[in-house]
């Protein structure tokens, strides 16, 4: 056979296919970008003339149509505090335990799926087995308690992935060359492992909080309080929490002319607590990056 | 005129001074072998004569490459049909994850050819030119993984010759080889070299000996010896190749 | 000592590791014990019985015959298997209608004598009273009772969880709406999703892709109330003036929200498949004269497409699941969806929506949490599916 005849403008045809394509994908991906901006865009423009110094730190009042936040942004702060502590400490034994514990094998295959159906699990039955468990069935009540529990089983599979695979990239030789020097396997965790396993781990907890921060479906049975004006004083107390609060002003308002700038400033000051926690994570990512090379 | 002729060609990567300076010709329907330390830019050479190093980065090319005598980084050549006519098999077997049959017929496909015959009378041809045919042609719409090592790799040099290139560049194809594979191979260039200039990589000196008509030996970005392989295994006029093929260095 | 601490450390650390495994075992424990009482509730309304006269043979209604029957909606008895005879219906609240307050009894403690004279009076009255109204020997029939069926919460084509007599929990509309939904959304986000995918492991310069990556960890960071919130002031009142609805929470709202939502999953995941496609094989291609389009769709996608499947079914998984947004902005209507321009309910969004109202215990409340026992398996089953979808891909690359 002879040497093929290629089709006169085949190359030329293909290279316009491949034009059109790329513009094409890099449309959508523009539009993307736009949809982000449009979104930050109209809750900050929206909400800007909202913030005020009194907005940030009174509570709300005449029935939710003027006054603050400030009972909300505690609330949230304490559910993330409250979700930090059940499941940080959980979380990362959980993964040191996959990492350096288990033996490879069926025991690592089986926690791995369930940890990763864990974090499939939808928000909102996580709510339905909070309010089971935490508020009926032990007795919490709706309780910063009971949410804090609830949220904090929500971002445990973050929390161990983090984990896992922040110790899984340190090279074994290091864990070898402790271990030759006569330290015992937790002594080379504790003072080799996890310092330099740390930097990724703390990336990886501060984006569990940022999860915490948005989560509404849990803490609607299970913590969340439409009006609560004082501040909480016990773990037992409901406390309102920004996420539920634009839900419930948005959705389910008495006087929407009223409350609508108020919705705007909660999502501002919400949108703005995702920013901060992703731009912290974001550098320290970098800050970290560069120590490595 | 020659097949392929390099003039006073430099390459850099970044600050890298890969190439340097060299000059060559390489004529047509011969198999011309590189050797040298890795390293020493002779896998970086043979790229640039399909433009496989366009892809890298920040790399810098000055010089000029003329395949047919005509320059191949020019303006109005295009990159798809330099590919075409200059294949290339790569140092570990890469068949697509797609069936024996589609690997081969892909590169036709890609070029335009639409002609389920002639692609199919084609495939054919570059499997026995493989010397792959008889193992393979029960079993054509079998996944290309099924197949061995060695298979993988003539399944490859098939593919390469499909679309009939006047240049195969070969980047180590025995390297990853066993010997047996490997002799098969070797064998495949010799009977290739009538229809193909093949300009082959190798680090194995045995292998470039037996199979080709002239040798290059570069050494640190630079080309320090060309001519007739015979010459440079029985009488390099460098001390540096004398070195090397006798192994006291590389 | 020192050894004991280490095997203490080492029971607590392998105690810890298996806390998720336990979570999901309290889970299913706690969803399903409250889930399955439903089927222990009786169909009729607890406490209540729906009398007929003595002489009327039907004997047996379904929860579906029965709110047609007080909704007016079945009129004769012989479309119950009866006599040819008008139905009449009466409910407690009718009490003014029928009788004088001096019939009723101070306290209206003659009601029930009353109610069954009236029904023994009239062949085709069906009442819905208090059992313990009625007085005994009253002469009347009793529609039969029993428990709620299996089949009529999976099979049910109704939810009305608060109608009576008899309360009505067809899942059926919302799992259309739920299945409606996120189908609508996985159409919308796929191109999005795969193309953004292409353009930055494929074309964009690391300087683009650097832009790009932090837009979608954002776009992934947003919670899901703003999202939501953003829907219903801007893309709710868009939809109704584009498509001329009456209103403009609709399915088609919660898709456009929720394709948003899904898109940073379905990118992520399909994003790092492709970048993981092998150089080798990109090479082959380049080198056989294809162009960088022709390797993109004939070995870049093939070869990462359970990867790619991966993202996708992820994102099935996140749609199926999310909550808020949905209930912000999809209307709420549980009627099985015509039209993804109707309102329509999610599962997530029903239980969000109800479970406040539902008094604890009640067939209502176990209801909702029979919606996340099958939402915990639809998306359990949509992990495993990744799962396997991605043990196959490690074998492969093996």
């Amino acid at each position: 056979m002879d040497r093929p005849t290629y089709p006169e403008g085949y190359s030329a045809r293909k290279r316009r296919a491949q034009a059109a394509a790329f513009a094409v994908c890099r449309i959508l991906s523009l539009l993307i970008v736009l949809i982000l901006f449009a979104i930050l865009g109209f809750i900050v423009i929206k909400g800007a003339g909202v913030i005020s110094w009194d907005f940030l730190t009174k509570a709300p009042s005449d029935g939710m149509t003027s006054g603050g936040i400030f009972p909300a942004i505690v609330g949230t702060l304490l559910l993330m505090l409250g979700s930090a502590v059940v499941a940080f400490p959980v979380g990362i034994m959980s993964g040191i335990y996959m990492n350096e514990y288990a033996s490879k094998g069926w025991v690592v295959k089986f926690i791995r799926l369930m940890t990763n159906n864990l974090s499939g699990v939808p928000s909102i039955v996580f709510g339905l087995f909070g309010m089971a468990l935490f508020v009926k069935y032990l007795g919490f009540g709706d309780s910063i308690l009971a949410g804090s529990l609830t949220l904090g089983l929500l971002s445990l599979p973050l929390v161990i992935r983090t984990t896992e695979e922040a110790l899984k990239d340190i090279p074994a030789g290091i864990r070898e060359g402790s271990l030759a020097l006569g330290a015992t396997k937790l002594q080379t965790i504790w003072k080799v492992v996890l310092p330099m396993g740390m930097p990724r781990i703390i990336t990886g907890l501060i984006l569990s909080l940022g999860r915490v921060s948005g989560e509404t479906a849990p803490i609607l049975f299970t913590c969340a309080a439409y009006f609560f004006p004082q501040l909480p004083t016990s773990i037992l107390d409901q406390c309102m929490a920004l996420p539920y609060h634009l839900y419930v002003i948005s959705t389910s308002g008495t006087d929407i002319e009223a409350q609508q700038p108020i919705a705007y400033g909660t999502a501002l000051v919400l949108i703005v607590i995702v920013l901060i926690i992703n731009l912290l994570a974001g550098l320290l990512r970098k800050h970290f990056e560069k120590g490595l090379s | 005129m020659e097949k392929i002729e390099a003039k006073e060609v430099n390459f850099h990567y970044g600050d890298f001074h890969a190439l340097k300076n060299i000059s060559m010709e390489i004529p047509r329907n011969k198999v011309v072998a590189f050797i040298g330390p890795s390293g020493c830019g002779k896998s970086t050479f043979l790229r640039l004569f399909n433009r496989m190093n366009d892809l890298v980065p920040g790399a810098r090319l000055s010089g000029k490459i003329l395949i047919d005598g005509k320059d191949i980084y020019a303006p109005d050549v295009q990159v798809d049909e330099l590919r075409k006519d200059v294949g290339m098999v790569f140092q570990r077997p890469n068949p697509f994850p797609k069936s024996i049959f589609e690997n081969v017929a892909y590169g036709l496909r890609v070029n335009g050819i639409k002609d389920k015959e002639f692609i199919a009378g084609k495939v054919e041809e570059a499997l026995k030119g493989a010397a792959l045919w008889n193992e393979v042609k029960e079993k054509l719409n079998a996944s290309a993984y099924a197949l061995s090592g060695g298979q993988q790799q003539r399944l490859c040099i098939a593919r390469a010759m499909a679309v009939s290139p006047s240049v195969l560049l070969m980047d180590e194809p025995a390297s990853a080889l066993d010997p047996i594979s490997t002799a098969k191979i070797e064998e495949l260039i010799c009977e290739m070299r009538d229809k193909v200039t093949i300009v082959i990589v190798t680090h194995n000196m045995q292998q470039a000996s037996r199979v080709s008509d002239k040798t290059a030996f570069f050494y640190m970005g630079e080309m320090i010896e060309y001519d007739d392989t015979k010459l440079i295994f029985t009488n390099p006029r460098k001390e540096a190749t004398q070195n090397y093929i006798t192994g006291r260095f590389g | 000592m020192k050894r004991v601490i280490e095997k203490t450390v080492r029971w607590i650390l392998t105690g810890s590791g298996f806390v998720t495994s336990v979570v999901i075992l309290l889970i299913i424990g706690f969803l399903f014990t409250e889930g399955a009482g439903l089927f222990g509730e009786p169909v009729i309304e607890e406490g209540y019985v729906l009398a007929v006269n003595g002489e009327n043979p039907v004997k047996e209604m379904s929860a579906e015959e029965i709110k047609a029957v007080f909704d007016e909606d079945i009129t004769n008895w012989k479309e119950l298997g009866g006599p040819d005879l008008a139905i009449e219906t009466f409910r407690l609240e009718d009490a003014d209608e029928y009788f004088t307050e001096e019939e009723l009894g101070p306290q209206y403690g003659n009601a029930g004598a009353a109610i069954a004279a009236l029904v023994a009076s009239r062949p085709g009255m069906v009442a819905f009273v208090p059992e313990l109204m009625i007085p005994e020997e009253s002469g009347l029939n009793f529609i039969e009772d029993r428990n709620i069926s299996p089949g009529e919460v999976l099979g049910g084509r109704e939810w009305f969880p608060t109608a009576t007599p008899s309360p009505l929990f067809g899942i059926l509309p919302l799992l259309a709406g739920t299945l409606w939904v996120s189908l609508f959304a996985i159409l919308f986000a796929l191109p999005f999703g795969i193309s953004i995918a292409v353009y930055m492991s494929e074309v964009a310069s690391g300087k683009v892709r650097g832009f790009l990556k932090p837009v979608i960890e954002l776009l992934n960071g947003i919670p899901s109330v703003v999202y939501g919130f953003f829907g219903l002031v801007v893309i709710v009142p868009m939809l109704q003036q584009v498509f001329g609805l009456p209103v403009g929470e609709s399915g088609l709202a919660g898709s456009i929200v929720l394709a948003i939502m899904a898109l940073p999953t379905i990118v992520t995941v399909a994003e790092d498949a492709m970048r993981n496609c092998p150089r080798t094989l990109r090479e082959a291609s380049l080198a056989l004269g294809a162009t960088k389009w022709q390797t993109i769709y004939k070995v870049v996608i093939p070869s990462s497409m359970s990867g790619i499947a991966s993202g996708v079914v992820l994102g099935i998984g996140r749609a199926v699941g999310e909550t808020m947004a949905v209930l912000m902005v999809t209307g709420n209507a549980a009627v099985i969806p015509s039209s993804i321009l109707e309102p329509l309910r999610t599962i997530p969004a029903t239980i969000a929506a109800e479970l406040g109202e539902a008094p604890a215990g009640g067939a209502h409340y176990q209801s909702l949490f029979l919606l996340g026992v099958i939402l915990f398996f639809i998306t359990f089953a949509i992990n495993l599916c990744v799962e396997y979808i991605s043990s196959r891909n490690r074998a492969k690359n093996n």
